[in-house]
């Protein structure tokens, strides 16, 4: 049990494999996308493409390093982690850097850290380790609350100034404590409850009523240019797109178009085939995850892959919402493939701990259905 | 230990499979967005992207018969700046100001100014405009454009007209046929980014720009300049407000020349002679409408003794008198309760009708206009056209003012017959007297004559024919010959040219109100006599000293026909020679 490193054993090469194609796919995007803005605001086109390559070559890196670390010596580290991730959620709110109008960023001379990301690997740590040690069995409301309140520190300091990443948190939260409990009537209950909470929660400033308006009807909304543009460009793909790199919405008119929106600008130059992939990919991601998590040797890695493919799901689920505007807009990047060198380097970061655990996943013969179900 | 239990793994399994779920959903979602509605979308996306530029058409020439331009067009640029494109502001404002010699402070406004598009010079010479644009400095755009020019500035100024900024004819020729001379604007469609910069890859459809139509004209330009030059003169020796000079062929109504000092320069038409300070906006504008009309075609005036040539065709032409019946000119004539005099107040004595023409005499066209009656002179009036405007090419023309037909009682009538008491245009006088000397049949005054293509390929030649007859050959006939006597035995004796068998009639006008001792001196003249080629008219308005038109205006034709008559190869006629 005190092992750091693990040998033998290959993690799991369909999770591995995956998670090179969407990296690698992610900066074609990236640049096809960026180097626009990159050209016009730096005077070279490669500017976003090469800063993501180094997050990413960095990110590879550290996914390596942990899968190949006894996954339990982190977890055990985990209350560790999170102090530390509280640190640094609250320290951004003091020193934190000004970028587009939001603070969250934490700058160490040239790199700048988002501590937010951190946050959510941290989250998912804490509630494997945590939930992993109580009794099945006693997992009750009572347990719940107690989970709920021990991530509140983090939602808080992480939800002032980036709501949309609390609203992650507190998904992978629920998720993990559902997983948890045997039963399912009570979550329905909770699910109804949480449904109201948001509908108070909405009403209570105007403004968050405004944004239900421009949803509604994003184009007689100044607000809702940025949506538009969007539609635009997911709308011009048509089946097979104009081809990467012959996007047009990426020049200027899709604001920030390297970053949330990255998914419409995908869309406008490989067309529905190409998104529909895109997206298929993200699904055997999470399928994956879950078969994984299914076969793990014991409930915390269980647990682990669960918030892992929780934290993925959330973020591409709600991601590619936004964009197509199936739901309010709100600020959520898509995983592997928008700018961002902080969340590629922890999402990278938790799949490891992924390809950790499927190391100790044990070997089995029996039938495939037994394989892809989890009965035994 | 195995601590993953069964229901842990269940409930993962429903988490996927909602997760799944989800992606499904917006898979559907997405294929809604972009096959049902995708149309809609990339067209809206398509509309964003494209930019519209104009390709500027060439408005066409306007030349006079001979082909002589009289109005052309320069190529000029069109520099503007695009803010949001600006790289280097300073560079922009140093080399726009260098190179259009315009105040950096000017240049920087509009640079600094956050818009689409700034205008900062217009009509910019193509060196400087093509200067500026091999520098290709970011945010600055340099388009083609076409000045008008004239090259001849001031020349028949009202006659041809001028454009404004856009291109659009604002007065003369210039509206009349500006359909025609205007041409169609072509476009360049483009795509852009954002800022409206041109992406180079993608290529741009194009629609060429159809150039106007060039407009052929009857002025002759010597013509048009010896006139001006005449006019000029008398206008400077008179002291008058204004002389105004008319020439035509009376056979088909062709006008070769109309002048009216003083013109006013059509390459800078919005200056006014005298200086403007001091003036509200709308005096300045009222004046400028004020020096932009064509008196020969927008102002009446009374035509005075000229009109005698009217009465007398009108009465000759019902029978009512030959040129031999005998008058007696006492100095006077009473209607109802009025003294009306003849200009020479002791009067003619006896003379023939023929004498009463070259003598100009009053009584005898009052005893002429009695004989004819009110209504058989009003229906005269109306069939020479006088009630109705000439339909010249030219916009603007006005109408006469007359009496109406039940409103003609016998001093109306006698004042009528020599020309007062109503008013035409001095257009509608000249296309009357032609009608009447030509051989008796309608013209229509006009200037346009052919319309060409810019690649010559097509025309369209205007035509004016006018068949009507007004009068009898034979009434014509004796009007040229009447006419021919007042010049070289009458009262127009100043246009006598030796050799030449000119015929014409002097006027002198007083405008209203008579109390302000104005006058209008004109004379109408047309060579040679009995088969008229040419039909001059001078009007000289407010002259100061002798204001006598057969002693002021006369002259001014004889000079013009002195010159223009062995222009126009009209020979001198033998017999006159050898009375000489």
């Amino acid at each position: 049990m005190g092992r750091l490193w693990i040998r033998g054993q290959h993690p799991d090469r369909l999770l591995a494999a995956v998670i090179v194609l969407l990296t690698a796919l992610g900066m074609v995007y990236l640049y096809s996308t960026g180097a626009y803005y990159g050209a016009a605001r730096f005077h070279d086109p490669t500017y976003y493409v090469k800063k993501q390559f180094m997050a990413v070559s960095l990110g590879l890196a550290v996914m390596y390093g942990v899968s190949c670390i006894e996954y339990t010596w982190i977890t055990r580290r985990a209350g560790l982690f999170y102090f530390v991730s509280l640190l640094l959620s609250a320290a951004v709110l003091v020193v934190g850097k000004e970028y587009n109008g939001s603070k969250r960023w934490l700058a160490f001379g040239p790199l700048s850290f988002q501590p937010a990301e951190f946050a959510k690997a941290a989250v998912i740590l804490l509630l494997a380790s945590v939930i992993s040690k109580k009794k099945a069995e006693n997992a009750g409301f009572f347990f719940a609350v107690k989970i709920f309140l021990l991530i509140l520190p983090s939602v808080i300091l992480v939800g002032t100034n980036n709501l949309s990443t609390a609203v992650i948190i507190l998904g992978i939260a629920a998720c993990l404590i559902f997983m948890a409990n045997p039963k399912y009537l009570q979550f329905a209950g909770l699910g109804a409850a949480a449904v109201v909470m948001a509908g108070i929660f909405l009403a209570m400033e105007s403004y968050r009523l405004e944004r239900i308006a421009v949803w509604l009807d994003p184009e007689n909304y100044d607000k809702g240019f940025q949506t538009i543009q969007g539609l635009y460009a997911i709308g011009s793909g048509g089946l097979f797109g104009l081809g990467l790199g012959a996007g047009r919405q990426k020049l200027g008119f899709v604001p920030e178009a390297q970053n949330d929106m990255i998914f419409s600008i995908i869309c406008e130059e490989t067309g529905l085939v190409g998104a529909l992939l895109l997206l298929s990919l993200f699904g055997f991601l999470i399928f994956r995850l879950y078969i994984l998590s299914v076969r793990s040797r014991d409930l915390e890695g269980s647990l682990l892959l669960a918030g892992i493919m929780t934290h993925i799901a959330l973020q591409v689920i709600l991601n590619v919402a936004v964009v197509t505007n199936s739901i309010p807009n709100t600020g959520i990047t898509l995983p592997f493939i928008s700018y961002g060198g902080t969340s590629i380097v922890f999402l990278h970061g938790e799949l490891g701990v992924a390809l950790a655990v499927s190391r100790q996943v044990p070997h089995r013969t029996d039938s495939f259905l037994a394989a892809y179900t989890g009965y035994e | 230990m195995d601590t993953n239990k069964i229901f842990h793994r269940k409930k993962v399994r429903l988490l996927c499979f909602l997760f799944l779920i989800c992606l499904l959903l917006l898979g559907c979602r997405l294929t809604y967005l972009m096959v049902i509605r995708g149309e809609y979308y990339s067209d809206k996306a398509q509309k964003l992207h494209e930019r519209e530029r104009p390709v500027k058409a060439a408005r066409g020439k306007i030349l006079d018969r001979n082909g002589k331009v009289l109005a052309d067009n320069r190529a000029v640029t069109t520099v503007s700046v695009v803010h949001s494109q600006i790289g280097d502001a300073e560079e922009v404002i140093r080399v726009l100001s260098k190179n259009l010699g315009i105040e950096e402070e000017k240049v920087r406004k509009k640079v600094e100014k956050v818009s689409s598009m700034e205008r900062i010079a217009s009509n910019v010479d193509k060196e400087t405009g093509d200067r500026i644009r091999k520098l290709g400095l970011s945010g600055v755009k340099v388009d083609e454009d076409y000045k008008r020019t004239y090259p001849y500035g001031e020349l028949a100024s009202r006659v041809l007209g001028f454009t404004g900024a856009d291109n659009q004819g604002i007065i003369g020729l210039e509206v009349e046929y500006d359909s025609w001379l205007k041409g169609t604007n072509g476009t360049i469609l483009s795509l852009t980014d954002a800022k409206g910069v041109d992406l180079s890859d993608t290529g741009e459809s194009r629609i060429d720009a159809i150039d106007g139509w060039d407009l052929t004209t009857s002025l002759d330009l010597n013509m048009q300049l010896y006139a001006q030059q005449a006019a000029g003169k008398v206008l400077e020796e008179k002291q008058a407000d204004r002389v105004s000079v008319l020439m035509m062929n009376p056979q088909n109504g062709e006008i070769y020349a109309m002048v009216n000092v003083p013109e006013f320069d059509l390459n800078d038409p919005y200056t006014l002679p005298q200086s403007s300070d001091g003036l509200t906006e709308e005096e300045k504008t009222e004046l400028l409408n004020a020096m932009w009309r064509n008196p020969c075609l927008s102002d009446t005036y009374e035509p005075g003794s000229a009109f005698k040539i009217i009465t007398a065709s009108a009465a000759l032409e019902a029978g009512k008198v030959t040129l031999e019946d005998q008058f007696f000119c006492n100095g006077y004539r009473i209607v109802e309760d009025r003294r009306i005099h003849c200009h020479k107040r002791t009067g003619h004595g006896a003379e023939t009708f023929l004498q009463g023409i070259e003598n100009s005499c009053n009584p005898v066209f009052m005893d002429v206009a009695q004989r004819l009656g009110a209504e058989a002179f009003y229906d005269s009036f109306e069939r020479f056209g006088l009630l109705e405007k000439t339909g010249i090419d030219l916009p603007g023309e006005a109408g006469t003012i007359m009496h109406k037909l039940e409103d003609i009682g016998p001093v109306e009538l006698a004042t009528m017959a020599f020309g007062q008491s109503f008013q035409v245009t001095p257009v509608r006088m000249a296309a009357t007297v032609s009608a009447l000397i030509n051989g008796g049949h309608r013209v229509i005054p006009h200037i346009g004559v052919k319309l060409t293509n810019a690649d010559g390929s097509r025309e369209n030649i205007l035509t004016w024919d006018c068949t009507e007859r007004i009068v009898s050959e034979k009434t014509s006939q004796t009007m040229q010959y009447a006419l021919e006597k007042v010049v070289s035995e009458g009262g127009g004796s100043k246009a006598y040219i030796e050799g030449y068998a000119i015929g014409g009639k002097t006027a002198t006008s007083q405008t209203l109100p008579r109390s302000a001792h104005r006058y209008i001196a004109s004379f109408i003249g047309f060579a040679p006599a009995d088969d008229p080629e040419i039909l001059a008219m001078c009007i000289i308005e407010d002259p100061q000293g002798i204001y006598y038109g057969g002693t002021i205006a006369a002259p001014v034709v004889r000079d013009i026909f002195l010159n223009i008559l062995p222009y126009l190869e009209i020979e001198k006629s033998t017999e006159e020679i050898d009375e000489g």
